[in-house]
């Protein structure tokens, strides 16, 4: 077994350098420019301490993006498991056309979100929108009088949720059902056989087994929807009158549109909390795993 | 009194079934919405008494001829295919080895680097564009189709080596051993039959970078300015809108093009994909 104590390592290190230049070292930069004073442009880096992050607390759009982060995310959130778990049970057994359903089901995930957002911002069209189309035939609204999904600070709101809900709902609807297929069969029969009806074998029995995987369902999803721009981006560049303006999008306006790169770091690290949550909680399950 | 048991399963099966039809006619619905603007001529799109939902005239290839002829979509593309195919090799040529090392040659910390390695997948992008943006702007990359094709490897590697590390732990450790004792050293072990036993993984891995590429938006967003140089991803929703005048039909032409067959590839190797976020809570 001559070299092998260098071989490890040497497979390895390209990697782990690739990723720290790329992850690492921007991470870090993050921090050193949110408490700097760095501009596109600017040369030299003076620390000015806490001075972004004074900046920012004090802006009233930075509040309100960081209250609509949460609506965003936690309503979108409530919106994708409860829609999931109902698909995934719908989709549990085999039959007929499964295949075909699954893809047709899968599609909002697998297909680019900015695409699926464009798409959706042609059906919220403010004089085209198929939904009004469809409001006014059923006398639910007047033509004139119609809905402009996405020019309205509530209905805006409202949108992106939806539009958001609709591409996390697949993502979350497949982990559940691996989930599911890993519940033996005869646990629910045994119940059944018992005479517990399908809610009570649903609420008692399925839901609390699978509490782990609605838990990783749940924080990747809130991962990937507090962390995310694009539907915002395409659908309502986080507006009217910023009202549908997120942490991630407001970053992005500060730092590269803005050119004002310190303070949209700042605005940024706003995103550390969840993630460190989000850490704890994976680093605990593969504890789990290595212990069982 | 309770219901008779024949009726409760026919209630219970029309109640699956429309719970199915119903999920997969909204999902789907934005790709069939694209698919019948596609076809359907602007008088007709715009015309506020038809019925959208039908063609009230004769089917049109125009908007696809305008796609095709007059915008950069090809171009964009093309860009994404070559982007892709280098981002795939760069990955492959970091993550196999790294994963195999991780799960064969290390000790108990090589698990440990494993979960480190899968956490910085969780660093999203809107964190690290600002930082990256002034590192691709010192390597002279910016406005350059070379800025994300070195950025995608920082997030096609970690979720490719833990998917690999994966696949590899599932080979038993006999078959390298008896390679050995018949003369192969570690390295031609891992190159004569570690990679060949492990294609199904590696495709896996080449799929999954290649549709990340083609989904990502935030960073292509960031780093590449000038129309010729985008991504499709991008250059769709941003570049196809002219000032305030949205081409719808090409538009979403554009978007049933790009969707379908990423979404074929995708689905091929989603439930690998699925395993990788899911191990630790199903065994």
């Amino acid at each position: 077994m001559k070299g092998q104590r260098w071989l490890g390592p040497a497979m390895i290190a390209p990697a782990i350098l690739y990723i720290v230049a790329l992850v690492g070292l921007p991470f870090l930069m993050a921090f050193v420019y949110s408490v700097g004073d760095v501009k596109v442009g600017s040369v030299g880096y003076h620390f000015v301490g806490l001075q972004n992050f004074i900046s920012i607390l004090k802006n009233p759009t930075f509040r309100l993006a960081l209250r609509n982060s949460f609506i965003f995310t936690i309503s979108s959130q409530i919106l994708v498991l409860i829609g999931a778990n109902i698909l995934a049970l719908a989709l549990k057994d085999a039959f007929p056309g499964r295949r075909l359903l699954r893809f047709l089901i899968l599609l909002p995930w697998v297909a680019p979100v900015s695409i699926g957002s464009i798409g959706w911002k042609w059906i919220l069209d403010s004089l085209y929108s198929v939904v009004n189309w469809v409001l006014v035939r059923m006398h639910l609204v007047k033509q004139f009088d119609a809905p402009v999904w996405l020019g309205e600070p509530k209905l805006a709101m409202i949108s992106v949720i939806a539009v958001h809900t609709w591409h996390m709902l697949p993502f979350a609807t497949v982990i559940l059902l691996a989930g599911l297929t890993a519940i033996p069969k005869d646990i629910p029969e045994a119940a059944a056989v018992d005479g517990a009806g399908f809610f009570r074998t649903l609420f008692q029995i399925t839901i609390p087994m699978m509490l782990p995987i609605i838990n990783v369902a749940v924080l990747f999803g809130a991962i990937f929807t507090f962390t995310d721009m694009t539907v915002i981006y395409i659908l309502t560049r986080g507006g009217p009158y910023d009202s549908t303006q997120v942490i991630p999008a407001l970053a992005f306006f500060t730092g590269i549109l803005g050119s004002d790169l310190a303070e949209g770091a700042a605005i940024s690290i706003f995103m550390l909390p969840l993630l460190a949550v989000a850490t704890y909680m994976v680093l605990r399950a593969a504890h789990r795993a290595e212990v069982t | 009194m309770r219901t008779p048991r024949r009726v409760r399963t026919w209630i219970a099966l029309i109640t699956i079934w429309v719970v199915r039809i119903v999920f997969a006619a909204i999902l789907a619905f934005p790709f069939y919405w694209m698919l019948i603007t596609t076809f359907k001529r602007t008088t007709d799109l715009y015309d506020l008494k038809n019925n959208p939902f039908i063609f009230n005239e004769a089917p049109t290839l125009e908007h696809l001829r305008l796609l095709f002829n007059e915008t950069l979509f090809l171009r964009w593309v093309m860009n994404t295919l070559f982007a892709g195919t280098i981002v795939v090799i760069i990955t492959l040529v970091l993550a196999v080895p790294a994963a195999y090392a991780l799960a064969r040659l290390t000790g108990g910390w090589g698990a440990q680097l494993g979960i480190g390695v899968f956490l910085t997948y969780l660093i999203p992008s809107t964190l690290l564009f600002i930082p990256l943006s002034r590192v691709i702007s010192l390597l002279g990359l910016q406005d350059s189709l070379w800025s994300v094709i070195v950025v995608y490897p920082s997030f096609t590697i970690p979720f490719s080596t833990w998917l690999l590390m994966g696949f590899f732990k599932t080979i038993p450790k006999d078959l390298e051993d008896a390679a050995m004792v018949d003369g192969l050293s570690r390295w031609g072990a891992f190159v004569k039959l570690m990679i060949p036993m492990s294609m199904s993984g590696i495709l896996t891995v080449v799929i999954f970078a290649f549709t990340l590429v083609t989904q990502e938006f935030v960073y292509a967003l960031t780093f590449i300015s000038s129309a010729t140089h985008q991504t499709v991803g991008v250059g769709v929703p941003t570049f196809l809108v002219r000032g305030d005048v949205f081409y719808w039909g090409s538009l979403m032409a554009a978007c049933l093009i790009t969707s379908l067959p990423i979404g074929v590839l995708y689905n091929t190797f989603l439930d690998r994909f699925i395993e990788g976020f899911t191990v630790g809570a199903v065994k």
